[in-house]
């Protein structure tokens, strides 16, 4: 008894693990999206606000490269899905002594690295452009040059084997001699394809649709050598990463994970509908009985669950329309000023304790900057919690440091108080190969 | 319904590489005859089929359906509808549209089909069941869509390949009666395959006996029953003692064979083997179970007297079997019809057992079905 609730304790705790650790990461990340600090975070919480969905909308590069995202994925999953069927097709057609090896060509892409995939499919089909003697300017030298073109063909090489995987395993289960009762009843082959194999396929084609479609959208190795002048979501974030990046994609997260449960919840919704159906189909279940739920919602948790969340979300984007954190960010501010205030005046006073020992060095230092206090004190709204290292305060002096590195990540993340912060604090000479590393040319952007 | 067409085998050898499923068969089907294929597993029987119903093509000799050849002629372009030994009703359509099919794919209107779905469904004996899928169905409701399913497609050779194997006994009996019916009513031509004897026997009216490739005999079911061409029909139908020995002289239609351990015994030559007998030839001699007796003189010998111990009896409800052993150990079994309860045992008995010669068949040795 004792070992069977043991080994329920364990599991318990096995799935709570597993679920934080499979989701974690996405719930912190909703979070970020919330808060109206400029550095997705959640733990020095700022203010609720839903500002950053309005800087996603506004950002056109992330407009036109998930329009492009979804572009390519759609001719992905045209390409790939529909190569993958044939070559799943050809594996039970073909000559069992060959079947092993067509397989394993067949699945080689997935084996290659993808950015050898994006490459050699860049550099093919510009020398086949080049081998059919295209003339720069013609429509095929376009098309060989163009990123949605060649970004579909290269993603689909290697998809394409994914799917067929997905296809395979179907057909296994198939009876082909269902295909030869079909072509004995009169059908052509290509009836006997539509209705019985098709149908049959149907979920399988489904299932590969997704999967291909996910891996195109996630899809960054190949990519980002295919795409030439075009740009897609992955392309686009990967950029803005480098410049550094803003709570904005984390609302796209959230608008991401809310859509795939919009979907998950749909998907579930239907089936079991479905099977309520099919159930009074077989006079299992009656439907004469009257309920307070319209038929779809009964006994179907997942409808239910879908009809809440939506209540949900159209609350949140009236709450959103409404909804005005600058108060709340002033008040932020203000207690930022006066507790960056409390320890400069902190600092100070163990300056000039420490000038009271050490007069003769420090002496020059110390008075000198009393003015980029303020702009200093910025950087301290993300240095000192966020990243404190210790060796920082050592090594930097205190106001310059901070600053230095709190510009790494301030203009884009301030741009609405980061006005004030324009002009850097000089970095003293200790920090001054600190700042570098991350050089002000890097932050232009959010200027 | 088109009346029956008649199919003609020519010589067919079938090959899978080195293998020879089917060597030389010759047959020739009458348009509206029941036409059985019987054979153990493995001898040829799906591989005929296939070949009439256009699968695949004999490497050697004709197909004739109606007298065309069909050479170069597809499944679906062949006057056949063949009924599959898995049956193979499409799972994702309800039984209605599994019926209609042929005349889907013929591009008759949804109206059309339903109204010819639900006469064959009437026919079949399951009204108003046509919104099931064949996964809501029992084993033998689903045979008779299949049936039914290849009716609809005006077949002039219906093809069946085993269409009984997976169902109970009960089950099966019934829907023997009611194919010969459907048959009957329907007048096409039915090739029907088997591994179960009984079945042929009820069904057919003719037999096709087959053994790993060969066809042995092709004859009335009641002709195979009681004049086996060979020791391998005569094994493999029906319930058989055999004796083995030597031809000592042949008087017309009877021969004398010695048998190795039961002395001299008389029997009818078999008519297919009339003419291939000469005395000295090793030679099988065939008495059925039931025709046997016991002998009024007990102790007696004689041409057509066997003596054995009876060692064990079984009661089989309509009749007793009985086991006896005879000299040098040789089984015999013998049938006794239930006539009622004061049949006195004969077990542990020294038995003397009689048969009427023209009940006993002898033909050169040969190869027996195995047990
Ligand atoms: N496609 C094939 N390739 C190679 N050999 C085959 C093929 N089809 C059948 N055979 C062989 O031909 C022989 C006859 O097969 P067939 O299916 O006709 O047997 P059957 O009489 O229908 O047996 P069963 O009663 O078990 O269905 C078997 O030995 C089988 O192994
Ligand atoms: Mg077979």
């Amino acid at each position: 008894m004792s070992s069977a609730n043991l080994i329920r304790i364990a599991l318990g705790a096995y799935l709570l693990i597993f679920f934080s650790y499979l989701l974690g990461p996405l719930v912190v990340m909703s979070l970020t999206a919330f808060n109206s600090s400029g550095f997705p975070s959640v733990s020095p919480w700022a203010c609720f606000t839903f500002e950053w969905f309005g800087v996603l909308f506004e950002d056109k590069h992330i407009r036109d490269g998930l329009f492009y995202s979804v572009v390519i994925g759609i001719g992905t999953v045209i390409l790939s899905v529909s190569m993958g069927l044939a070559a799943s097709i050809v594996l039970t057609q073909v000559w069992p002594r060959f079947r092993s090896t067509y397989y394993t060509m067949i699945i080689a892409p997935i084996l290659i690295p993808g950015v050898v995939l994006g490459i050699s499919t860049l550099v093919f089909w510009d020398r086949v452009g080049r081998f059919l003697g295209v003339e720069d300017g013609s429509f095929l030298y376009g098309l060989f040059h163009n990123g949605i073109f060649l970004t579909i063909l290269g993603q689909s090489s290697f998809i394409a084997s994914y799917a067929m995987l997905v296809f395979v395993a179907r057909l296994q289960r198939f009876d082909p001699g269902l295909t030869e009762a079909a072509l004995d009843l009169g059908a052509t082959h290509t009836q006997a394809f539509r209705k019985i194999l098709l149908p049959f396929m149907r979920p399988a084609i489904a299932s590969a649709s997704v999967l291909a479609f996910l891996a195109s959208f996630e899809n960054y190795n190949t990519t980002t050598f295919t795409i030439i002048d075009y740009k897609t979501l992955t392309t686009v974030l990967a950029q803005k990463v480098r410049l550094g990046i803003n709570p904005s994609i984390s609302s796209l997260a959230f608008i991401i994970i809310t859509l795939t449960v919009f979907a998950a919840l749909i998907f579930e919704a239907v089936q079991r509908n479905k099977a309520r159906k099919d159930a009074v189909r077989r006079g299992k279940l009656k439907t004469g009985d009257k309920g307070i739920l319209p038929s779809f919602l009964r006994g179907n948790p997942a409808a239910i669950m879908l009809v809440l969340l939506s209540f949900v979300v159209i609350a949140m984007v009236g709450t959103a329309q409404s909804y005005s954190p600058e108060q709340c960010k002033i008040r932020v501010k203000e207690e930022r000023q006066i507790e960056i205030q409390k320890r400069i005046d902190a600092l100070k006073k163990a300056r000039a304790e420490q000038q009271a020992t050490e007069a003769a060095e420090a002496e020059a230092e110390i008075p000198a900057k009393p003015a980029p206090a303020t702009s200093g004190a910025f950087g301290n709204v993300f240095a000192p919690d966020n990243l404190t290292t210790e060796e920082e305060e050592v090594d930097v002096a205190p106001e310059a440091g901070s600053g230095a590195f709190g510009n790494v990540f301030a203009p884009g993340n301030l741009s609405d108080e980061g006005a004030e912060a324009e002009e850097p604090p000089k970095p003293e000479a200790g920090s001054g190969a600190f700042g570098n590393v991350f050089d002000p040319g890097n932050l232009s952007g959010g200027d | 319904m088109s009346s029956g067409v008649a199919v003609d085998l020519e010589n067919i050898t079938i090959r899978f590489g080195d293998f020879t499923a089917v060597k030389d068969a010759n047959v020739n089907i009458k348009g509206g005859d029941f036409f059985s294929f019987l054979g153990p597993s493995g001898c040829g029987k799906t591989t005929i089929l296939r070949a009439v119903s256009g699968f695949l093509e004999p490497s050697e000799g004709r197909v004739l359906i109606g007298g065309n050849d069909m050479a170069g002629i597809g499944p679906n372009k062949r006057p056949t509808a063949l009924i599959f030994q898995n049956l193979a009703l499409f799972p994702l359509m309800t039984v209605w549209e599994n019926i209609a099919f042929s005349m889907e794919v013929a591009g008759a209107s949804a109206k059309e089909r339903r109204k010819r779905a639900d006469e064959l469904l009437d026919m079949i004996a399951l009204p108003g069941q046509g919104d099931k899928l064949p996964s809501e169905l029992s084993g033998g409701q689903k045979q008779r869509v299949a049936i039914a399913r290849a009716l609809c497609a005006n077949p002039d050779v219906l093809l069946l390949d085993e269409p009984l194997s997976a169902l109970d006994l009960k089950l099966r009996q019934h829907m023997r009666t009611e194919l010969r019916e459907i048959q009957k009513r329907v007048g096409i031509t039915f090739i029907y395959i088997t591994h179960d004897q009984g079945e042929a026997l009820t069904m057919s009216d003719n037999v096709a006996v087959m053994k790993a490739g060969i066809i042995d005999q092709i004859a009335s079911g009641h002709e195979i029953y009681d004049d086996p061409a060979t020791p391998f029909v005569a094994s493999f139908v029906g319930e058989n003692n055999v004796f083995r020995g030597k031809i000592k002289s042949i008087d017309g239609g009877h021969a004398i064979i010695s048998t190795n351990r039961s002395g001299d015994l008389v029997a009818r030559i078999t008519p297919a083997q009339v003419g291939n007998l000469a005395v000295g030839d090793e030679a099988m001699m065939f008495v059925r179970p039931e025709a046997f007796e016991v002998a009024p003189e007990q102790g007696s010998t004689g041409q057509n007297l066997v003596s054995a111990k009876a060692v064990n009896e079984e009661f089989e409800g309509n009749s007793f079997s009985v086991f006896l052993e005879g000299d040098g150990g040789k089984l015999i079994k013998m049938s006794v019809p239930n006539l009622g309860q004061d049949r006195i045992s004969t077990q542990g008995h020294d038995l003397t057992l009689r048969y009427e010669p023209s009940n006993a068949v002898v033909m050169p040795a040969g190869e027996l079905a195995s047990e």
